[in-house]
């Protein structure tokens, strides 16, 4: 969210980068207690949702989850059980996708095979009834975009996967659609090509001003792109956010540990003074301090979740200790440490016997034998009330 | 061991292609013999050919074979296609199964079963509306049509659940109608199928003897009739001659619907390794 002062001195949200926080924004794509039963198996489980214009939204979950029958509604390949689903003001019930406002790339590029790459893009012109002359010009220049020029005249077999990808995502938008609706776009790509080509796609998605919908299993994917992410699992939506909330304010045990890692610990609370919550674990008498602006009655069951990067790490032994006053501070022995490069991961058994699973940056040059943080090293792990948060679901 | 094992396989290969080949051969050979002695060898000649072309009966026959063999398959390609398009794209109906496995009978089906029961079909048909008043060049069609159909239909199915849905969905995504899907994605990928299926109807239909005989009439005689009636004449070397000119040509139908095929899978198998 961009907060802006305002001359009158009061802060004001700019809603032209999130409209959804804008109460007089119209929804671009409304999604209506939408059902999708398969015989007796329920795939998507009556969700909804606002979509607005000029967004590039992710639907994240794993496989089988419902987003591809979820993003096939809204192409018009399903029809859906119940619920209705609104484009642009219109009604989309009834309306078969070769009249529909949006366009599709699949997830398999479903590429014509006996067509070359141009006779491939023009198609979606060619259907329009776009003249021969004007259909040309369009389709070069989208060939220019995405920067398949020389290979206009191959067939689809005779190209590598990056340009099959990108002719797929040429046909897509040569007419220029309200919606794009993405399936795992990057999801054939290696890791590389597939970075690369993220940046290219938000490019292109901010060049053309087009609302993208894309739908990805990859969580690292899906914060990349995503101005805002909707989390599915089991056909429903468990949490709908921008990235950063998502991340930062999880708003169950699931998301939690599905964004990113966090540490999960049960806890009880034990005392409460103002939004800052005492928990403890069963048995331990330690409390741990947590600023949460909920309410939670005391004695309430909770989830305390901690990231493995925002917690600190250092040797028990170092004389100027750089723990921040009013932290939680928890002894421990490193019982595991990996070593990534950019970062280290260290897996913390506290006094009390909890597994605690830390990250910290390698600021200082690794050299053999001259570990700052090694095995077996007494360590204090250390974090803020404001870095932990509490999940009561 | 090993050696013994494959000389042994090696020759059973031999033996085996030489009791398919040998005859053929010797057929083509003898339909080069100028003399008219069947086992003789009365040097190089080209005379039976040329006396094949003064034969207006046999020039008859050919010409009803392949007339008949053309409208058949054609139809039977238009039809079979159809067919296969409706069992693999008509979503579950009840039955579907029942269809499905139906559609294939006429292919185990013996002949002279499928030619009687056509007979009895003409017969009733003639009894019940009075046509078709004799039969010939036209019942043959239509019982050619109805077997051939089977083919193609199974053939058109497999190539169908091979295919990628998501082609017509895409065509269907960028405006195009369900009619126009058919014409402008499906159809393309389904041509080699339906060549292929269009050039095994020809052959099919060319070389039937046992269904043509049940199901014809007074004076349309098909090739295969006419070789078949020549034949039980005594062997006479201008059949070997037209009987070479049908081998050459159902070869060549047939390696050309195999190429078809084969190209078709090399492409399909190079756009599958993503
Ligand atoms: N036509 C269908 N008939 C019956 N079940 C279906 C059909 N299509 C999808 N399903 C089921 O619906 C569920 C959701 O499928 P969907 O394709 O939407 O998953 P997904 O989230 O896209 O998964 P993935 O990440 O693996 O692509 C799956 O369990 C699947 O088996
Ligand atoms: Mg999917």
């Amino acid at each position: 969210m961009n907060v802006q002062a305002s001359s009158d001195g009061e802060s004001q949200v700019d809603y032209t980068h999130s409209p959804w926080l804008d109460p007089s924004a119209t929804p671009f794509i409304q999604i209506k207690n939408i059902n999708k039963q398969f015989g007796a198996f329920t795939a998507v489980n009556d969700v909804s949702l606002d979509i607005y214009k000029g967004e590039l939204f992710a639907l994240l979950g794993g496989s089988g989850c419902g987003k591809t029958t979820l993003l096939r509604m809204l192409a018009g390949f399903e029809t859906p059980t119940s619920g209705s689903i609104i484009i642009d003001g219109v009604d989309m019930n009834g309306i078969p996708p070769y009249e529909r406002p949006v366009n599709m790339m699949f997830q398999s590029y479903a590429l014509f095979p006996h067509m070359s790459v141009h006779k491939n893009i023009a198609y979606g012109l060619k259907r329009e009834g776009v003249a021969k002359a004007e259909r040309t010009q369009r389709t070069n220049e989208i060939l220019e975009m995405v920067e398949l020029e020389e290979f206009a005249k191959r067939k689809p077999h005779q190209l590598s996967g990056g340009q099959r990808q990108r002719v797929a995502l040429a046909r897509a938008l040569i007419k220029r659609p309200k919606v794009l609706l993405l399936d795992e776009p990057l999801a054939a790509l290696d890791k590389r090509l597939r970075e690369q080509t993220q940046f290219e796609l938000m490019n292109i998605q901010e060049k053309l001003g087009i609302t993208f919908v894309v739908v990805t299993h990859d969580q690292e994917e899906a914060m990349t792109l995503a101005t805002r992410i909707a989390v599915m699992d089991k056909g429903d939506f468990e949490q709908i956010g921008t990235p950063a909330q998502i991340y930062e304010n999880p708003r169950s045990r699931f998301i939690a540990s599905f964004i990113g890692s966090a540490n999960l610990l049960d806890c009880a609370v034990t005392k409460r003074d103002g939004d800052f919550y005492s928990v403890s674990q069963p048995g331990v008498d330690q409390p741990i301090v947590v600023e949460y602006d909920g309410e939670l009655a005391v004695g309430a069951n909770v989830t305390l979740a901690v990231r493995p990067e925002k917690i600190h790490v250092e040797k028990r032994s170092v004389a100027n200790s750089s723990v921040a006053q009013g932290s939680n501070q928890l002894n421990g022995v490193v019982k595991e440490m990996a070593y990534l490069g950019r970062l280290s991961t260290y897996h913390i058994v506290t006094d009390s016997g909890v597994l605690i699973e830390v990250t910290s940056p390698n600021q200082s040059r690794y050299r053999d034998g001259n570990h700052p943080i090694d095995w077996d090293d007494e360590v204090t792990i250390s974090f803020a009330p404001q870095s932990a948060v509490l999940l009561t679901e | 061991m090993n050696q013994k094992k494959s000389k042994f396989l090696i020759s059973c290969m031999i033996f085996g292609y030489a009791f398919l080949y040998v005859p053929i051969f010797l057929l083509i050979l003898y339909s080069f013999n100028y003399s008219p002695l069947l086992p003789v060898w009365g040097g190089f000649s080209t005379r039976w050919y040329s006396r094949l072309l003064e034969s207006p009966e046999v020039w008859d026959a050919t010409l009803l074979s392949l007339k008949i063999a053309f409208i058949s398959a054609t139809v039977a390609t238009v039809f079979g296609t159809l067919a296969g398009l409706a069992l693999a794209r008509v979503g579950q109906f009840r039955g579907k199964t029942v269809f499905t496995g139906m559609i294939s009978a006429p292919l185990v089906m013996p002949e002279v079963i499928t030619g009687l029961s056509l007979l009895l079909f003409f017969i009733t048909l003639w009894q019940l509306t009075g046509w078709p008043q004799q039969r010939g060049m036209f019942t043959i069609t239509i019982a050619h049509i109805t077997f051939a159909m089977a083919y193609v239909a199974v053939i058109i199915q497999s190539r169908l659940a091979g295919t990628n849905r998501a082609l017509e969905e895409a065509a269907m995504d960028l405006g195009a109608k369900p009619l126009r899907v058919l014409t402008d994605i499906t159809i393309p990928m389904l041509a080699p199928g339906m060549m292929a299926g269009w050039l095994l109807a020809f052959t099919l239909s060319l070389d039937d003897l046992i269904i043509a005989s049940f199901v014809s009439g007074p004076g349309s005689t098909t090739l295969p009739m006419m070789i078949y009636s020549r034949i039980r004449l005594g062997l006479k070397p201008d059949i070997n001659a037209l009987a070479t000119i049908l081998i050459v040509s159902v070869a060549i139908g047939v390696f050309i619907a195999g190429w078809i095929m084969l190209r078709q899978q090399k492409q399909r198998a190079l756009l599958a390794n993503e």
